[in-house]
């Protein structure tokens, strides 16, 4: 005990004094200085509270007049969902092994993980809008853009399943005699076959989801539908078009959590 | 010792029974058939499809070697971007405090509020980023402050969301032990809740920032300031070694993203 205190106060934030004092001024110059010097346009944000009461006067009540572009859009992206997680699930297969430091050598390990790495870094709007120039407009760039989100996702999270299988089954595989293939489907496979199949799903409907996206830049789907029906400013078709997304991404990540808890 | 044929009543060994390979092919023919139903609907043209590896090794080819002369301009508009990620984040976590207190089983005051807590979540999560950018863009106009309000809006309801199950999550004992000497509202917030809600607070924060900071790349694409929007030029312009340099600019602003979170979660946790 150093000094007998009467009253308690709380404990500070970060203990030492000097980097608390650092780090509060930093954030106050940080968000002064950059507040002040953004390049805003306030005369114009100014405007936008009028122009948001047209926006939103424009959308109410949300027109479902042509439900017939609606649901082909939906159809349109569901497709595209479907495709994309059988193609990236099937190609994130081996690079996952690739990708798994406990099966495969050094160097092979190293291409797997930066495979990885790449297709995580790009936000998949920007590979889609890649893709459109590369492969034009439609679902096609759609497809093409998802595979590549997917193995993203489903290879990093399969290879880490497939570092922490257990290696006893592969060595009594491997001293059975069983050659690369048979030690494969029966020692490893069983082991991280309840998590592709979870992570499948789950990519099912990350895939559906960002098809709502991507095609905002043209690569198909409902995306471009609500795109177009954004810059033809019918905005009550475009609200129709939100809510409509809102409830299938609802619906379908009730869905995929009920099929991900049964086979758990 | 048991033979086979004892513990299993048969004679061969097989992973499962009939019942449950017949189960398994039947949802493999059920993906099968979606999978079938959707390659022969979609509306692709497929000598496109075939020249697609050609045509995307092509592109690859134009971005060689990348082209580093607008790297001023470049490094300029990616100070945009991160500042557009940060002040978003900061925005949405004073903003998402009070969602979370009402949507929170626990602390809300009634239920009518506990509803429009949800309801703000709900929302504010389903649209995703580039939506709200749309939305903003045609209230505010093509700038920085679309950007930031489009990912304030979608991070209200990450943060919100995760805050609120925090504090659905907390020792309730703190609190009675606080109203129980009369201390008011106010007071209890501070010294109980807060408290036992902070780690999350900072986990979920710093969370949100890195994905904020990948989702404030393409915002520009549809106008909403950062890099996006000179990414859209070069692509416009077919200037595609600069293509090349800004999408490299990216990936090393996304790897030192992830490199500063990790850091500050280590320190922080």
């Amino acid at each position: 005990m150093t000094t007998q205190r009467d009253t308690w106060t709380k404990p500070p934030f970060i203990a030492n004094a000097a980097l608390r004092w650092t780090v509060y001024l930093g954030a106050i110059l940080y968000f002064g200085w950059v507040g002040l010097t953004m390049p805003i346009d306030w005369a114009r944000v100014a405007e936008g509270v009028g122009r948001a009461g047209r926006i939103f006067g424009g959308a109410f009540p949300p027109s479902f007049e042509r439900s017939g572009l609606l649901i082909d859009g939906f159809l349109e992206s569901l497709k595209i969902a479907v495709l994309a997680t059988a193609g990236g699930v099937l190609l994130s297969i081996p690079i996952a092994f690739m990708a798994a430091g406990n099966l495969v050598p050094r160097p092979i390990f190293y291409m797997g993980r930066g495979i990885i790495i790449i297709a995580r870094s790009f936000h998949p709007v920007i590979v889609a809008i890649l893709f459109v120039k590369a492969v034009g407009f439609g679902p096609f760039a759609g497809v093409l853009t998802l595979i590549v989100y997917s193995i993203g996702f489903v290879a990093k999270m399969l290879a880490e399943r497939i570092e922490e299988i257990d290696f006893g089954q592969v060595e009594a595989m491997r001293s059975a005699g069983a050659p690369y293939l048979s030690t494969l489907v029966y020692a490893i496979f069983p082991q991280i076959m309840p998590r592709q199949i979870g992570l499948t799903i789950y990519q099912l409907d990350s895939n559906l989801r960002a098809s709502a996206v991507i095609g905002i830049v043209g690569a198909g789907g409902i995306g471009s539908t609500l795109a177009n029906a954004f810059g033809r400013y019918d905005y009550d078709f475009a609200l129709a078009i939100t809510i409509v997304i809102v409830c299938v991404i609802l619906l379908s990540e009730a869905v995929s959590g009920v099929i991900r808890k049964r086979i758990q | 010792m048991t033979t086979i044929a004892e513990k299993f009543g048969r004679d061969e060994w097989t992973r499962f029974t009939l019942k449950q390979r017949m189960t398994r092919y039947a949802i493999l023919l059920g993906c099968g058939l979606a999978i079938a139903w959707a390659l022969t609907s979609i509306e692709v043209i497929w000598a496109w499809v075939w020249g697609a590896p050609e045509q995307i090794g092509d592109l690859f080819g134009r971005m060689y070697p990348p082209d580093p002369s607008n790297l001023g301009t470049i490094l300029r508009v990616l100070w945009d971007t991160v500042n557009i990620a940060t002040f978003a984040t900061a925005l949405a976590v004073i903003l998402s405090l009070p969602v979370a207190y009402i949507a929170a089983q626990n602390t809300t005051p009634n239920v009518v509020t506990l509803w429009l807590g949800r309801l703000i979540l709900v929302t504010s999560r389903s649209v995703n980023t580039i939506i709200w950018a749309l939305l903003f863009v045609a209230i505010f106009g093509p700038g920085v402050i679309a950007g930031i309000v489009a990912i304030m809006f979608r991070s209200i309801g990450f943060i919100g969301k995760l805050l609120g199950e925090a504090i659905e999550e907390i020792d309730k004992r703190p609190v009675e032990a606080l109203e129980a000497t009369g201390a008011s509202r106010f007071k209890v917030i501070v010294y109980a809740i807060v408290p036992q809600i902070m780690p999350t607070f900072w986990a979920v924060a710093i969370l949100r920032w890195d994905i904020n900071l990948r989702e404030s790349t393409v915002l520009g694409l549809v106008g909403a300031g950062g890099i996006g929007i000179i990414l859209q030029g070069a692509i416009d312009t077919f200037n595609w070694p600069e293509v090349a340099m800004i999408l490299m600019a990216i990936i090393v602003l996304v790897i030192i993203g992830e490199v500063i979170s990790a850091f500050l979660r280590r320190r922080i946790l």
